[in-house]
């Protein structure tokens, strides 16, 4: 029946086909690099990809990897592996699912393409450090560390100079792996095209300020892979356009994430990937469209920093002063903004088992959007991958009273 | 042994003790949590270092500020500071560790409304170039910053007398592991605990005169033991606060003659250089000491490092003591694990908390092990 309802075709976002083929291809080639005798890259979410696009190098990112794992409800089995192999329980459900998926050639994808090389960029946390050395040892493969220090309150003059010239070493740590010399013009035009993606990422989630938002946080979350991936590249670039124009006629025709859109909530903290869709459809069921998120606005939340005429001097101050890697005073500064921006009702907060630099500091942000904006908020103790740690019937029961709170805030 | 018994009236109310200190010698104190404190530049600005421990108490306030999935040391250190058991700090400074201490660090900066907040921003991996020449940066942006902030000038010659105070602590330190190593029945497990805690809590020259003294008598002792009867044991981890733990080891036969611990050899290893550029030695030891989980130096080291304690120390077992919840530590436990096991020897791994420790089960668990040794 659901198949052919026409209110809720029309809904469908149709650049998801798109998504999932290009996903499919880029996949395809990763895996079959050892045949074309492409190198391969395994880079942390938050790394600094576009060196590597620049080299022809292949990244894989094994958080994108993690959340696959999570959407295809592999992650309470591959994390269970894990514990068998001596990690404890409380560790992050992505780095567990990818360290078991290695020997086990696991996972939606069976497992990904074997690394030439690791490149870990610690601005999202310190969990990357230990996941990536782990690999390091596995598969016997050089690891690259770009140090970003944390920017608690601000980014030192000298931390600006340890990362530039970490930079230096990185691109230096490439060309002796690839055994050629970086290409600089291609340098500065893989820059380009990254801070275009960005800059069209951007545009794309602010689409979501219009009433009814035409597309929702859990959209975001799926969306996000390309400006993770491919970032730096033309494909990522053409699609955020076709995505965008997308979302442009979307708001023309009146068409919502959520038909009936009355409520607008933000969401915090990565998604609970095994859950986005019971989730979505159980907030759409009281009216509700989580029109924002923290999470992927990760992405392009640096780009003030950015100059994307000189590309290789100011990333290093883009990749620093990413959302996770600053104080909490500036995260709650930025949630407050959101929150305006977007015109939200409430704050929806995923306390995460797996990120303790994400989820330790929420009750403080919690505290400050009370005061600064009085909205309500939810916490739900959860877990984005190991599906052990997610209570439907204490979390559907926590999500409908929050929402008469929404409600009644709103209806007086 | 009155040196010991005054370590450990002084442990009994650390606290207490500091606050004294504060009273007769107007000196500022200045708290820390971990052993990448630059005690070595506080000392010099004229201030007396003051290592944190959480004190046992249950956990109520930061509740409201961390979640139950963090660890009980950082839960345990808020709590102390939340209720105001740390209102006599002149400041506090959090070097970068892991990712529970550095939220810990913004917490800390929002909530508690006495003394100065100090961030040290400290590179985490250590084994490149560009990496100890920030460690450099970082510790003279420190030095600029206590300036600045204790209106004091901390100088060249200050700071080389500082860092020899702290070598001369280290080297006796290292000299009394030695004793230990080698006559593992002279001094028990609890004093050694007891030694090393009070290093971090103590005015660091009486500390060091009593540390002096107390050598000398064990060395005078007459009860060593030639052929050790005891099942020798390495214990690996990060804060250990339970002198029970080394008490149960030795009632089950075992003893502990060297550690991998935070605040064990790790905060003596390594001694610091005396040259005309002191802040250079003191990167260069951070970058050279055996590391801590949350920095990175070749991706082999620790399990290296443990092995060559393992064999200088002719040990027959290792016990990790597992902080619950500390990331850094389980990362590393199964390679660690699998290093040992390679080369046979046996190793059990124990999760603690660091309020409670689950004494019954705990000690069952170790007494099976040194069973089996």
């Amino acid at each position: 029946m659901a198949e052919n309802d026409p209110e809720k075709e029309k809904r469908k976002i149709k650049s998801v086909k798109k998504m999932k083929a290009i996903m499919t291809k880029y996949y395809r080639q990763a895996k079959l690099a050892w045949l074309t005798r492409k190198k391969v890259a395994w880079i942390t979410s938050g790394g600094p990809v576009e060196p590597l696009i620049a080299m022809d190098i292949i990244p894989v990112y094994p958080e994108n990897h993690g959340a696959m794992i999570g959407a295809s409800k592999m992650g309470r089995d591959l994390c269970g592996k894990s514990e068998t192999m001596g990690y404890a329980s409380d560790l992050c459900s992505y780095a567990r699912a990818d360290i078991s998926c290695a020997p086990l050639k696991g996972g939606p994808i069976g497992g990904l393409p074997k690394p030439n090389m690791l490149i870990c960029c610690n601005n999202i946390c310190g969990t990357v450090l230990k996941w990536y050395e782990i690999q390091a040892r596995y598969f016997r493969v050089p690891l690259f560390i770009l140090d970003t220090p944390f920017c608690h309150t601000q980014f030192t003059k000298e931390a600006s100079q340890y990362v530039r010239l970490q930079i230096n070493e990185y691109i230096a740590f490439l060309e002796n792996i690839c055994k050629k010399k970086m290409d600089y013009d291609r340098m500065k035009e893989v820059g380009r095209l990254s801070v275009e993606g960005q800059r069209l990422w951007q545009n794309v989630l602010d689409t979501a300020c219009h009433k009814p938002a035409p597309l929702s946080a859990f959209d975001a979350f799926f969306h996000l892979a390309l400006i993770v991936t491919l970032r730096g590249t033309q494909i990522a670039v053409d699609y955020y356009k076709e995505l965008l124009a997308e979302m442009r006629a979307r708001i023309t025709g009146g068409i919502g994430a959520v038909s009936t859109e009355k409520y607008r909530l933000l969401w915090d903290n990565l998604p609970i990937w095994y859950r986005t869709k019971w989730l979505s459809e159980k907030f759409a069921a009281a009216d509700t469209c989580l029109v924002a998120d923290t999470y992927t606005s990760a992405w392009c939340g640096a780009l003030q920093y950015i100059d994307e005429n000189n590309f290789l001097n100011s990333m290093a101050e883009g990749y620093s002063r990413i959302y996770l890697n600053i104080g909490i005073d500036e995260m709650a500064r930025q949630v407050v903004n959101m929150i305006d921006k977007y015109d939200v009702d409430g704050l929806v907060m995923h306390s995460n088992r797996s990120c303790k630099p994400y989820s330790f500091g929420q009750l403080d942000i919690q505290r400050i959007v009370r005061e600064k904006r009085g909205l309500p908020s939810l916490m739900l103790e959860a877990d984005m991958v190991d599906e052990r740690y997610f209570s439907e019937s204490q979390i559907a029961t926590r999500i409908d009273a929050f929402m008469e709170m929404v409600k009644e805030r709103k209806g007086s | 042994m009155e040196n010991m018994e005054m370590m450990n009236a002084v442990l009994a109310d650390p606290f207490a003790y500091a606050r004294k200190l504060q009273k007769d010698t107007g000196r500022k104190i200045i708290g820390y949590m971990c052993s990448y404190a630059p005690e070595e530049i506080i000392f010099a600005a004229g201030a007396h270092p003051l290592r944190l421990f959480s004190s046992g108490r249950n956990i109520l306030a930061a509740d409201g500020h961390l979640q139950s999935y963090c660890c009980s040391l950082v839960r345990g250190v808020l709590e102390n500071a939340l209720t105001g058991n740390y209102d006599f700090l002149d400041g506090m400074i959090f070097p970068h560790t892991c990712d529970s201490v550095q939220r810990l660090s913004d917490i800390w900066r929002l909530n508690i409304p006495h003394g100065f907040h100090c961030d040290v921003v400290l590179p985490v991996k250590l084994d490149t170039v560009s990496a100890r020449q920030y460690m450099q940066d970082v510790l003279r942006l420190f030095c600029a910053d206590l300036e600045k902030t204790l209106q004091v000038k901390i100088s060249v010659s200050g700071l080389r007398q500082s860092i020899a105070l702290f070598n001369e602590i280290r080297t006796a330190l290292q000299k009394l592991y030695a004793l230990k190593n080698n006559y593992p029945e002279m001094i028990s497990g609890k004093d050694l605990y007891t030694i090393l805690k009070a290093a971090a809590v103590m005015e660091r020259n009486d500390y060091l005169k009593n540390l002096q003294a107390l050598i000398k008598e064990f060395s005078g002792t007459t009860v060593r033991i030639d052929k050790p009867v005891s099942r020798r044991l390495l214990l690996t981890g990060g804060v250990c606060s339970h002198p029970d733990v080394y008490t149960m080891i030795e009632e089950a036969g075992g003893t502990v003659v060297d550690d991998d611990l935070c605040t064990g050899a790790r905060y003596f290893s390594g001694i610091i250089a005396d040259t005309s550029d002191p802040i250079a030695a003191l990167a260069d030891r951070y970058c050279a000491r055996a590391i801590c989980p949350a920095k990175h130096q070749a991706s082999n080291t620790r399990a290296e490092n443990i092995l060559q304690k393992v064999k200088a120390g002719n040990v027959a077992g290792v016990i990790f003591l597992l902080l619950k919840f500390c990331d850094p530590h389980a990362f590393d436990y199964p390679y660690l694990k699998a290093a040992l096991d390679k080369a046979g020897i046996p190793n059990i791994l124990i999760e603690i908390e660091d309020q409670l420790l689950a004494q019954g089960q705990t000690k069952t668990r170790i007494e099976a092990f040194l069973e089996n040794l």
